[in-house]
């Protein structure tokens, strides 16, 4: 089974989730840092990494010998980053989204996908714990690509766990869409209740079962847990506000191995969404 | 010489845009002869992406030597350079004070782009 771990708003607790469902697992788990752009996992899981895989993406590139000029290839582009002035033509790889299609109309094959770097993934483990680790290179903007190759280190049997990117955009659909089911991470706070509808809104459209946590729990009437009864959406978990937890994140260490109390509930995250399914 | 100025306005009295990519539209000023018109930039306005490209395209396509406006990023630099279009940043005027100031030789030509690129 393949859970996301996702919210709408950043620092909602997504590694902190992820990494102690990881760590309360009995028997073999997978976790996959799927967040890119900033993947901190491997501070948590301290991981041996064994292997080390670049990533590449297709990005046109232009033989001006066989350019016309006609400039087939700019009409074409969604993304516009390819552009026909007069006889020359340019491409802008940051704005490429490599659908291809510049290259498939060109009359005169002048444009060509080449490949070009940008990430790598690191993998290894620790004890029961298979990790993969996504991260885009400086200075590249399309995270999707790193995304999918990440997605790839799924294991085919058991619990693979996917700490995803914040946000509701390409990056958070990219990480989500492939599962089977999300824990949507949020916190009671107007802001933490704000972005998690925007979560549900995204989520809902693409047909994933999923639940809802509450990090940094003051009171177990919240406005997550009021929004939750009154959109039928099951509340999989509350983690108290604890300076033991804030503790032990500083030092770079599961929560769940200062509040074990938790082991239970977060072994249970697992069996409520599959009777979602 | 053929100027392109940013502007949000429709004649010669009406300021500069600071923006180039998000531009309105431009006004096309030919000095020899004092006749301007207008050049619309609308498809740009809701552009996701590469809206300073496609702005430089846009100049491009009206033969200019010369672009005024506020600020010019490095993508739309790229393409004005590559079509031998030279870039003049201004600010506070209205579009015939620029062309003025252009005139006069106050406006120094960039040689690179005057702001960072961003994203959406």
């Amino acid at each position: 089974m393949k859970i996301a771990v996702a919210s709408g708003k950043g620092g909602t607790g997504k590694t902190t989730l992820s990494c102690a469902m990881a760590f309360a697992a009995q028997g073999e788990v997978t976790l996959l840092d799927c967040d890119v752009e900033e993947p901190n996992s491997h501070f948590f899981v301290q991981p041996k990494i064994e292997t080390e895989e670049r990533i590449h993406r297709l990005v046109p590139a232009v033989d001006a010998e066989k350019c016309t000029g006609c400039g087939e290839c700019a009409r074409v582009c969604q993304f516009n980053a390819v552009i026909s002035l007069g006889r020359k033509t340019m491409v802008f790889n940051e704005l490429c989204h490599s659908c291809g299609a510049c290259a498939r109309i060109c009359p005169t094959g002048a444009l060509h996908e080449v490949y070009t770097p940008i990430g790598t993934i690191e993998i290894g483990r620790r004890d029961h714990v298979s990790f993969a680790s996504g991260r885009l290179d400086v200075g590249q903007a399309m995270s999707p690509p790193v995304i999918r190759k990440t997605l790839e280190h799924s294991s085919a049997q058991g619990l693979t766990i996917i700490d995803c990117p914040p946000g509701t955009s390409c990056p958070y659909v990219t990480a989500v869409k492939g599962c089977d089911a999300a824990v949507l991470v949020t916190e009671p706070t107007p802001f933490g209740l704000h972005d998690l509808k925007l979560a549900v809104d995204t989520i809902r459209e693409m047909a994933i079962p999923f639940g809802v946590a509450v990090n940094r729990m003051t009171e177990e009437n919240n406005v997550i847990s009021a929004y939750c009864a009154a959109e039928s959406i099951p509340l999989l978990l509350q983690i108290p506000e604890d300076r033991r937890a804030a503790e032990a994140y500083s030092r770079g260490e599961p929560i769940n191995t200062v509040m074990p109390e938790l082991n239970e509930k977060l072994r249970a995250i697992p069996k409520m969404l599959e009777a979602l399914l | 010489m053929k100027i392109a100025v940013s502007t949000s306005g429709e004649d010669l009295g009406a300021a500069v845009d600071t923006r180039f990519g998000r531009a309105p539209r431009f006004l096309i000023y030919e000095t020899e002869t004092g006749a301007f018109s207008l050049k619309e930039n609308k498809q740009n306005l809701n552009a996701a992406q590469g809206a300073g490209i496609q702005s430089a395209t846009c100049v491009a396509e009206e033969e200019v030597d010369a672009v005024i406006t506020g600020n010019c990023g490095p993508k739309a630099y790229a393409v004005l350079d590559a079509a031998s279009i030279k870039v003049y940043t201004c600010s506070g005027a209205t579009v015939s004070e620029a062309v003025e100031q252009l005139r006069k030789g106050e406006l120094k030509p960039a040689e690179e782009a005057n702001v960072e690129g961003h994203w959406v």
